[in-house]
């Protein structure tokens, strides 16, 4: 006998996801998932975020991290809240972590929760958390052939930030190709040209985060 | 690899559903995966073969069938099948689009007994 089933593998974690969304939206929390390959920026951006950002938006972190608190220390020394998820192993996050992270945040006196994702660009992809926004981190040296290898991640973001500009001029790097390449496979999106390093571009980067937030949720 | 907690779901899923049935126990069990996810076949049924044991789905055939991805062209609406990552729309030439299939995860069915 044939049983039809038609159920979404994920909806376990999908309605998680959509509780801790609910949660974040009666607080007017803008929710941010970066995501990008280990070594991308993903720490780099989020401190360069905080730093522009801190007079107007009340920041907190959440530090997805296979097993130390390196990044989580990075953080505290910018004087936000940040929680750090251990995630024992596993390549991403999910809504039940992110549930008992928001626990431990004050959640009344914030704008924005940025969550650094476990550094993998196909795993999280498919992991809902209950973000308004899901951000991905293609930094150059990495090359420009990423989308190809990981079509999944480039056409579920919002923005791609570009990092670590500042090392074009010792790579084979072809940025028209590129831009025009994740337009086409995601024509919303939004691209940053930065360095975490120098700086460059982050102030751009920041002020589309202001703006986000203001569009989502005021 | 999250193919662990997935294949629990897809236990959890089909068992629930079977009870619910009344059967005995599972024979096949029919997935539906996209070419843009990232879900391994051979990884879910590793786990499968782990966890299965002592539930409904012990000894049940995974039938996993794969979705290929699916591009609607911006510029001209062509719908066209995305081959080998070429983005390429085959009717104006522009690049990419919309993606209306290939995200799919789910339990379509069940055969049981
Ligand atoms: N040259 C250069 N190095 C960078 C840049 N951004 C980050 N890095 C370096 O890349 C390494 C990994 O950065 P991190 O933010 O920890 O990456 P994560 O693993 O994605 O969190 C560190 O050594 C950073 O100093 C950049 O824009 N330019
Ligand atoms: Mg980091
Ligand atoms: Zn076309």
């Amino acid at each position: 006998m044939k049983v039809s089933v038609i159920k979404d593998i994920l909806s376990a974690n999908d309605e998680i996801a959509l509780q801790n969304r609910q949660l974040l939206d009666k607080h007017g929390i803008c929710v941010m998932n970066v995501m990008a390959s280990p070594g991308g920026g993903k720490t780099s951006l989020i401190l360069r975020t905080i730093d522009a950002l801190r007079d107007r938006v009340r920041i907190a972190v959440v530090e997805g991290d296979i097993a130390s608190t390196v990044d989580a220390d990075r953080v505290a020394k910018k004087s936000v809240p940040v929680v750090q998820i251990n995630t024992g192993g596993q390549c991403h996050l999910d809504a039940p972590m992110l549930r008992l992270a928001l626990a431990k945040l004050p959640l009344a006196d914030l704008d924005l929760v940025m969550i650094e994702n476990v550094g993998n660009l196909i795993c999280p992809v498919d992991f809902k958390l209950g973000e308004n926004l899901n951000v991905m981190i293609a930094s150059a040296p990495e090359g420009d052939d990423k989308p190809y290898k990981y079509p999944g991640i480039f056409i579920a973001v919002d923005a791609v930030v570009i990092n670590k500009i500042d090392l074009l001029p010792y790579l084979r790097f072809d940025m028209p190709a590129f831009r025009k390449l994740i337009l086409g496979m995601n024509p919303d999106v939004h691209i940053f040209e930065v360095s975490c390093e120098t700086g460059q571009g982050t102030e751009d980067w920041a002020e589309w985060v202001a703006q986000q937030i203001q569009t989502k949720l005021k | 690899m999250h193919e662990l907690s997935i294949t629990q779901n897809i236990l959890n899923i089909v068992n629930e559903h079977a009870q619910r049935a009344g059967a005995q126990r599972i024979t096949i069990i029919n997935l539906v995966v996209g070419e843009l996810t990232g879900f391994i076949d051979d990884s879910i049924q590793f786990y499968f073969d782990m966890l299965s044991p002592g539930t409904l789905s012990e000894g049940a055939k995974l039938a996993i069938r794969r979705v290929p991805a699916r591009i609607r062209c911006r510029a001209c609406s062509e719908e066209f099948e995305l081959r080998d990552f070429n983005w390429v729309c085959p009717q104006c030439s522009a690049i990419g689009g919309d993606v209306i299939q290939g995200r799919e995860f789910l339990v379509e069915s069940i055969e049981v007994e």
